[in-house]
C-alpha cells in the first residue's frame, strides 16, 4: 500500500547567497537591540552599588567617632542627648520584636491561604479571592499604620488592661496582615506550578486531598515557599510607616511586644523628620543603622537563595 | 460468566460491515478478575469511550493498544476513577469487580475505596520528593501502617517485586530523584505493589525509558502476573506481543477487537486491526 516511492522534493525559491542586502541592517538592529538589554539589566547593578556606596561612605564618618564595638553592643541609643549614647541593640530589639509578631501572623495564615487556594478551592473561587487578597498589598502603609493605632491598639487593650497606646504588638499584628497576600500569593504560585501527575501519584494510591497537599504537594513546593517566606521576612524588617506611626519612637531595650519600642526604620524616619543638623554625628548614625539594616535583608536574602539552590527541584 | 458476547462492543454502524462479531471464547479463559460492561464515558460534552465492553481475567496481562487518541488510557483511568479528580467527567455502564461484582464506577463506591485496592502507575515516572524508602511506604503509611518492622518488611518486597531491591538496599534513606529514570519507574512500581494492589494499571510506563530499563520493566511484568492482575496500556506493539495474554485493540473510543494476543497478533479477525497492525494507520 505504501509502496511508492516518496516524491522528489523541488525547491521552491531559487538559493541565494549569504551576502543578501538585508543582512547587514539585520545585524545593526540586533547590535542596538542587545546593547539596549544590556543597559537596562547593568543599571540595576549599577544603582544598588551606588546605594552601597553611598551608605557605606557615610557610615565610615560615624564609625569615626563612634567605636564599632560600641554600636553593636550598647543597650543605650540617645543620639539626641547632650551625652549621646549609640548602642544600636533597641533599635534592633524593636525591629526583631515587631518582625517576629509579623511573622507570626503572616506566615501561617499566608500558608494555610495558599493550601486552600491552590488545593481546596474551587476555580471560581479562586479567582475571585487571589486578587482581593493582593489587593491588601496595594494599600498605602500609613493607612496600616493608623488603623493600627486607631483601631487595633484600642482592642488590644481591652484584652490586655494596662498595654500603652504605642505598642509593638499591634504595629507588628498589623503589618502581619499587610505581608499575607506576599507570601500567600508567592506560595500558591508555588503549589499550583508542582505537576498534576505528582497529585494523581498520590490519589491513585489511595490518598486524599489534605493528605496530598501536605505530604506531596507541599515537599515539592518547599522552595518556592521558601522563597515566599524570605520575601515577607525582609518585607517585615524593612518595614517603616506602620511602626513609625503605631509602635511609637522611642528606643526600648525589650523583648516584650507590649511595651513601646523604635525600630530601625522609625528611627531613620525620626532623625530625617526632625532638626539634627546635617553634618552632626547624630546625622551620620542613620547611615550606619541603615548600612546595618541593609547587612540584616542581605543575610536574609543570601539564606534564602541556598535554601532555594538546595531545594530546588526540575520537573 | 459465559454470558451475552461482546457484540454491543462496536456500536458505530459506519463501519459495521468491517466488523466481525468478537471472538467471545470466555470459557476457555481463567476467572475474570473484573468486566466492564457498556461503557460510556464522557469528557464533558465530548464522549470519550463508546459502549466498551471488555473481560479481565484474572492474573494475566491484558494489553490495550490503538492509535493515539483512542480512548486506551482513559479506559485505564476509569479501573481507580482518576476521572473523578476533575470535575465534567461522566461515566456510564459498568465495570464489575470479581469476585464481589460491585460496580466500581458506581456514585455510591467511594472512589478513594477503589484507588486503594488498585495501584497505577504513569507514563512518566512520579516519585515523591522523599528518600526512597518513604516513597515505597507511602501507600502503606496512608492506610495507618506505621510499624518500623511491617514497613521495613513490606518495603523490602514491594523493592525485590519491581526488580530494584539489589540496586537500592544501600541506599534507601537518599532522595528517589538521585534514581535514574528506569530505577524510578520500577520505583513508581514497587509503591504501586506495597499495598498489595488486586489490578496493577500500567499507563504506557515505558514510553519515557530506554530500550534496558524498558525490557528490565517487561521482565519485571512477566514475573508480576503470578501474583496481580495487569492491564498496560501501550504505543508499542512489539511490547504488547512480548508481555500480554490478552489484547485489545481500541480505535476512536471503541473496542474494536478483544482476543488472546496471538490471535490478535496472527490471525485477527477485523480487518481495522491488521491494517493497524501492519502499520497501514495509526
Amino acid at each position: 500500500m505504501s509502496t511508492t516511492a516518496p516524491r522528489k522534493i523541488t525547491r521552491l525559491r531559487p538559493r541565494r547567497t549569504a551576502q543578501s542586502p538585508g543582512r547587514l541592517l539585520r545585524e545593526i538592529v540586533e547590535w542596538i537591540a542587545a546593547s539596549g538589554f544590556f543597559l537596562a539589566g547593568i543599571s540595576s547593578i549599577v544603582i544598588t552599588a551606588a546605594i552601597v556606596f553611598v551608605l557605606v561612605y557615610e557610615s565610615l564618618g560615624f564609625f569615626r567617632e563612634v567605636s564599632l564595638v560600641e554600636f553593636l553592643t550598647g543597650t543605650e541609643w540617645m543620639p539626641q542627648f547632650a551625652d549621646p549614647k549609640y548602642g544600636i541593640l533597641p533599635l534592633i530589639c524593636g525591629t526583631l520584636v515587631t518582625t517576629a509578631v509579623a511573622l507570626s501572623v503572616a506566615l501561617p495564615v499566608g500558608t494555610i491561604v495558599a493550601i486552600y487556594l491552590s488545593e481546596f478551592a474551587p476555580f471560581f473561587l479562586r479567582e475571585i479571592v487571589k486578587p482581593v487578597l493582593e489587593l491588601l498589598s496595594a494599600v498605602p502603609t500609613v493607612v496600616y499604620g493608623y488603623f493600627a493605632l486607631k483601631f487595633v491598639a484600642p482592642l488590644l487593650q481591652l484584652v490586655i488592661p494596662g498595654l500603652p497606646t504605642f505598642n509593638m504588638l499591634s504595629a507588628g499584628l498589623v503589618m502581619g496582615i499587610m505581608i499575607i497576600p506576599y507570601v500567600s500569593s508567592l506560595s500558591e504560585d508555588a503549589m499550583r506550578s508542582v505537576p498534576m501527575l505528582l497529585r494523581e501519584g498520590s490519589y491513585a494510591l489511595g490518598g486524599n486531598r489534605l493528605w496530598t497537599s501536605l505530604r506531596v504537594v507541599i515537599p515539592s513546593a518547599i522552595s518556592g515557599i521558601g522563597a515566599a517566606y524570605i520575601l515577607g521576612i525582609s518585607r517585615a524588617i524593612g518595614e517603616t510607616m506602620i511602626v513609625a506611626i503605631a509602635a511609637g519612637m522611642q528606643p526600648n531595650f525589650t523583648l516584650n511586644p507590649t511595651q513601646p519600642a523604635a525600630t530601625i526604620t522609625a528611627y531613620i524616619v525620626e532623625v530625617s523628620l526632625g532638626d539634627l543638623p546635617h553634618a552632626s554625628i547624630g546625622y551620620a548614625s542613620i547611615f550606619a543603622a541603615g548600612f546595618l539594616l541593609f547587612c540584616m535583608t542581605l543575610v536574609f536574602n543570601i539564606g534564602g537563595q541556598m535554601l532555594r539552590r538546595r531545594y530546588h527541584q526540575a520537573y | 460468566m459465559v454470558s451475552s458476547p461482546a457484540k454491543g462492543s462496536l456500536a458505530a454502524t459506519s463501519r459495521a460491515g468491517m466488523v466481525a462479531a468478537a471472538r467471545t471464547d470466555y470459557a476457555s479463559e481463567s476467572k475474570l478478575k473484573a468486566e466492564v460492561r457498556g461503557l460510556n464515558f464522557y469528557y464533558g460534552q465530548r464522549q470519550a469511550l463508546k459502549n466498551v465492553s471488555l473481560p479481565i481475567p484474572e492474573r494475566t496481562v491484558t494489553a490495550m493498544i490503538g492509535p493515539s487518541g483512542c480512548g486506551k488510557s482513559t479506559l485505564l483511568r476509569c479501573f481507580n476513577r482518576m476521572h473523578d479528580l476533575y470535575p465534567g467527567n461522566r461515566y456510564e455502564g459498568e465495570i464489575l469487580l470479581e469476585p464481589s461484582g460491585v460496580n466500581i464506577l458506581s456514585p455510591s463506591v467511594d472512589p478513594m475505596e477503589m484507588r486503594l485496592r488498585t495501584g497505577m502507575v504513569f507514563q512518566k515516572p512520579n516519585p515523591f520528593p522523599k528518600s526512597i524508602f518513604e516513597n515505597v511506604a507511602y501507600g502503606l503509611r496512608l492506610r495507618f501502617v506505621n510499624d518500623r518492622a511491617v514497613l521495613a518488611e513490606k518495603v523490602e518486597a514491594a523493592l525485590r517485586s519491581a526488580a530494584l531491591w539489589d540496586e537500592v538496599k544501600d541506599r534507601l534513606h537518599q532522595s528517589a530523584f538521585k534514581l535514574s529514570g528506569g530505577q524510578q519507574q520500577r520505583l513508581c512500581v514497587a509503591r504501586a505493589l506495597a499495598t498489595d494492589p488486586e489490578l496493577l494499571l500500567l499507563d504506557e510506563p515505558t514510553s519515557a525509558l530506554d530500550p534496558i530499563a524498558t525490557s528490565r520493566i517487561e521482565d519485571m511484568i512477566f514475573t508480576l502476573k503470578e501474583q496481580v492482575t495487569i492491564l498496560i496500556v501501550t504505543h508499542n506493539m512489539e511490547q504488547a506481543a512480548r508481555v500480554a495474554d490478552y489484547t485489545a485493540f481500541m480505535y476512536l473510543g471503541e473496542l474494536v477487537e478483544r482476543g488472546t494476543t496471538s490471535h490478535i497478533f496472527q490471525s485477527p479477525t477485523n480487518p481495522l486491526t491488521e491494517r493497524y497492525l501492519t502499520g497501514s494507520f495509526g
